[in-house]
Order: C-alpha cells, then sequence, then structure tokens
C-alpha cells in the first residue's frame, strides 16, 4: 500500500488556484520532498493531506484513508511540524512534549518511556527543563518535531523544517531526520535546494499549484540535462515559462 | 483527560508570565489601597469599602479578557493551534480548555480583592463568601470576550482592544469610579445597555445580601455571557475551519 496517493488533488481560494490537479504517490517509509518557489502550492498540499483544509476537487489517500471521509483515522497516523515553530513557549520542553502526550491520551507510564525515547533521539536531554521560549530556533525545531513524533506518526510532514537556521542547526537536524528515513514516511517541504537533495528519495517540483516533475534526484538531474540539482529546479522551473 | 491536559497548560502559560500576576492581582489591589487613601481624606459614598471592593472585583476581571485574548491569538499567530488541530483534541476541548482554568484565577483575583478589604475595614459576612463564589460564573462573560476577539484579533490587535478598551470600558462603564447619574443622558443609557455596571450592582447586592437586589442586573449578565460565548464559539469554530 502507498502511504499517500493524491488524484487530481485541487484547492481553490476565491480566483486562485493554489493547488492544481496534483496526482502523486508517495511510498511507505520514503523521504518525500516538495519543492516549489513562494506560492508553488507546497503548504496547501501539506494542510490538504493533513485534513486542516478540505480540498476544492480530487481526492487523498494516507495509508488507504481517505482525507475526506476518514479525517479522524488520518489523523491518527499522521503528525505535521507547522512551518513556524509551533511550541508552547511558556512551558519546559518536557511540559510541552507531556502535553502533547497528554491530548494523545497516553498513560503515564508509556508517557514517561516516549518522553524519555524522543528527548535521547532528538538530543533534547540537556534543555530538558528549559522554558521553550528561551531556547534558540535550531532547538526550537527539534522540540517541534519531537512534538511531532510523539504519537508514532506513520507518515510525518515536515514544513520548511530548517527554514531560518544556522548552517551547524541545519545539519544537525538533517542527522535527525535521517535518522528516522526508513521508521516513518516523511514529507519534506523546503526551499533549500542542497537539503533536498541530500535527503530525499524522491522529490516532486511544484509551481502555481501544478506538478512539473516527481522523480528521484538522479533522475530529475537527468532530465533537465545538467550535474547541479539547484540548476536542475531552476531549468525545470523556468522551463515551465518558455 | 484532553481537556485536562490542555487547560493544565493554559493555566501554567497564564501564572508564569510576571506581566499576568501584576496587572491581574497587583492592579486591582493597588486600586482597593488608592481609592480607600482617598476615601479616607475626602469620603465619598461610592468608595466606602462596602460598595468599592464588589466593583474592583469586577473590574479585575477585564484583565481576564486580556488574558484569555493574548494566549487564543498567540497560539493562533504561531501555528501551534495548526499543530494541535492535527491531534484528537474536539472543538469541546479547546474551548473548555481555553475558558475553564481562567475561573480560578479569577476567584483566586477575587479572594485577593477581598483579603484587602478585610485588612482596610471591609466587616467579615457569610456575603462575602458569596459574593466571591459568584464571580466564578460571572468570569465566564469576560473570558467569553476574550475568548471572541482572541479568534478574530491578532496579537497586536487584542493588545490594544483587550489591553485598553475593555478595562477602560468596564471602568467608565460600571459606576465603579462615579456615580452614573452624575453623567447621566446618553452615557448612562450606554452603560445600562452594557453588562458591566450590571455586573458591579449584582456583585454590591449580594455582598451586602439585598438578594433580590441582583434582579434585573443577573438577566443582563446572563443574556450577555450566553450571546458572546455562542458569538465566541462561532468565530473559534470559524478560524479553526480556516486553518
Amino acid at each position: 500500500m502507498d502511504a499517500i496517493k493524491t488524484e487530481n488533488l485541487t484547492k481553490r481560494y476565491k480566483d486562485i488556484i493554489a493547488v492544481d490537479g496534483l496526482t502523486l504517490t508517495v511510498k511507505q517509509g520514503e523521504l518525500f520532498s516538495l519543492l516549489g518557489v513562494n506560492g508553488a502550492g507546497k503548504t496547501t498540499t501539506v494542510k490538504m493531506l493533513s485534513c486542516l483544509a478540505s480540498p476544492s476537487d480530487g481526492d487523498a489517500w494516507l495509508l488507504g484513508k481517505n482525507i475526506r471521509k476518514d479525517t479522524s483515522a488520518v489523523k491518527s497516523v499522521i503528525a505535521v511540524s507547522p512551518q513556524e515553530t509551533a511550541v508552547a513557549v511558556g512551558l519546559t520542553v518536557k511540559e510541552n512534549l507531556e502535553l502533547i502526550c497528554g491530548v494523545h491520551g497516553f498513560e503515564k507510564n508509556y508517557r514517561d518511556v516516549k518522553i524519555k525515547e524522543l528527548s535521547s533521539l532528538l538530543g533534547l536531554e540537556s534543555v530538558i527543563n528549559r522554558k521553550a521560549g528561551k531556547l534558540s530556533g535550531g532547538w526550537q525545531r527539534r522540540l517541534s518535531i519531537a512534538m511531532a513524533l510523539i504519537s508514532d506518526p506513520k507518515i510525518l510532514f515536515l514544513d520548511e523544517p530548517t527554514l531560518g537556521l544556522d548552517v551547524l542547526a541545519r545539519r544537525d537536524l538533517w542527522d535527525v531526520i535521517r535518522s528516522l528515513k526508513g521508521k516513518v514516511t516523511i514529507v519534506l517541504t523546503t526551499h533549500y535546494m542542497e537539503e533536498a537533495e541530500a535527503l530525499s528519495d524522491s522529490i516532486a517540483i511544484m509551481k502555481d499549484g501544478k506538478l512539473l516533475i516527481c522523480d528521484s534526484v538522479e533522475k530529475i538531474k537527468e532530465k533537465a540535462g545538467t550535474d547541479d540539482f539547484e540548476q536542475a529546479f531552476v531549468e525545470i522551473v523556468r522551463g515551465e515559462n518558455k | 483527560m484532553r481537556t485536562v491536559t490542555f487547560a493544565v497548560r493554559i493555566t501554567k502559560e497564564i501564572i508564569r508570565d510576571p506581566l499576568n500576576l501584576i496587572f491581574g492581582l497587583g492592579f486591582p489591589v493597588v486600586l482597593i489601597l488608592m481609592l480607600s487613601a482617598i476615601q479616607a481624606n475626602i469620603p465619598v459614598d461610592l468608595f466606602e469599602i462596602q460598595r468599592l471592593t464588589p466593583g474592583i472585583t469586577v473590574f479585575g476581571l477585564s484583565f481576564l479578557t486580556l488574558f484569555s485574548s493574548t494566549i487564543i491569538s498567540k497560539d493562533r499567530n504561531t501555528s501551534f493551534l495548526q499543530r494541535l488541530y492535527t491531534t484528537p483534541l474536539t472543538p469541546l476541548d479547546f474551548i473548555l480548555g481555553y475558558t475553564l482554568p481562567i475561573i480560578p484565577i479569577a476567584v483566586a483575583q477575587s479572594i485577593v480583592c477581598y483579603v484587602f478589604a478585610l485588612i482596610l475595614g471591609l466587616d467579615f459576612s457569610v456575603n462575602m463568601l458569596y459574593a466571591i463564589l459568584s464571580v466564578a460564573p460571572l468570569s465566564v462573560l469576560f473570558i467569553s470576550f476574550g475568548l471572541l476577539f482572541g479568534s478574530i484579533l491578532n496579537e497586536k490587535q487584542v493588545g490594544g482592544i483587550c489591553g485598553a478598551l475593555m478595562t477602560n470600558l468596564s471602568a467608565w462603564l460600571s459606576g465603579t469610579w462615579f456615580d452614573l447619574d452624575l453623567v447621566g443622558g446618553a452615557f448612562k443609557k450606554i452603560a445600562y445597555a452594557l453588562p458591566f455596571v450590571h455586573a458591579v450592582e449584582m456583585e454590591r447586592a449580594i455582598l451586602s445580601g439585598n438578594f433580590s437586589d441582583i434582579f434585573p442586573h443577573i438577566w443582563w449578565v446572563l443574556g450577555y455571557s450566553i450571546v458572546l460565548l455562542s458569538a465566541a464559539v462561532f468565530f473559534f469554530l470559524r478560524q479553526m475551519k480556516k486553518q
């Protein structure tokens, strides 16, 4: 079974078509990146797939569960780390993790196990009792991802997870994302070409809501006739204009 | 369980903000002390501790509007709510989670005001306990304002509307600071068309033990609470759908 399958998925906001007939599949365990310039429709796609926005047309299934009819079932297998750092700033790192455990209804014992496991995975032990609002952007992003992983999602949406981070924090987060590969299907949206190239199994490039190409990094470079992925991206997006 | 978890988070975020403590607890106490000092020098009926304390407790509740609206608009702006919308939390969990934790804060605020009033010479009576307990349902009115504004305004607008406008409206139009009959006319009509003066009159009636005098004020307060809470739920759900 595919992790994600979309058919002609479309989102309209009055006169604007944010996502236009998107049809693609994402395999289980894959790290799938959505690339595109601003306004390409990446975030809207993530919102529809995570049941935060309903499609105007078309449909999608996540592990066989329909995003229109089985909203609760879809929510039970996904987690979202939003574009902006979405943590409770007045709570400590541990309290943030406890909060998410609580809203998922975990028992205390299981909650403690999960917090220990994720603190270790994301390297949060050293800041576990610090207020989230006092942490640097890199640490807040780690916490945000840990909060998304609490519920053991089968599909994890990471919306621009390294946006605004310095190069070291970004590389650290790449290691974290790599460590998740294979365990969970990841849908990553990013503006950083080197990030997509370094992490992705498959990449979809979108522009003006439309899917331009969906393939592996090597195949995309081959089709664009260049060895440089950023150049390939530019060729494909500009080629659409010609 | 989910509602409780979310409500505990709201409580922690509110009580850990020192500004909330300063304005929510400190400011009403300062006002009681200051107006009582004025009363000691230039006696004014309105500032007698028996009449002043209910007015100040109601005025203090206007800060609850600021607390609840700020936390909701902050959650909206930081995408924290968006994250929570992808969890099993239901709309009812959100509404209760934002509302319930502020009620005990309101009661605590009221207790602090009455403790200072006792120090300043208010006679203790069982009616004082009733007045404190009646703050719990009364606080729903002010929390509903907060839910409503937090659902439709951004953080900056909330600061202006709830921090400045609401506190001033509940001060000037409540009959706490000056007798509304002194101004009269349209000002008095507007004041009596809004819930603040009715909330103060209701609290005064309870504290003085003249329970029949809570009418018709209680109907105004209840009416406004129901309408505002309904509007707040509607606009909260609307912005939830928009996310």
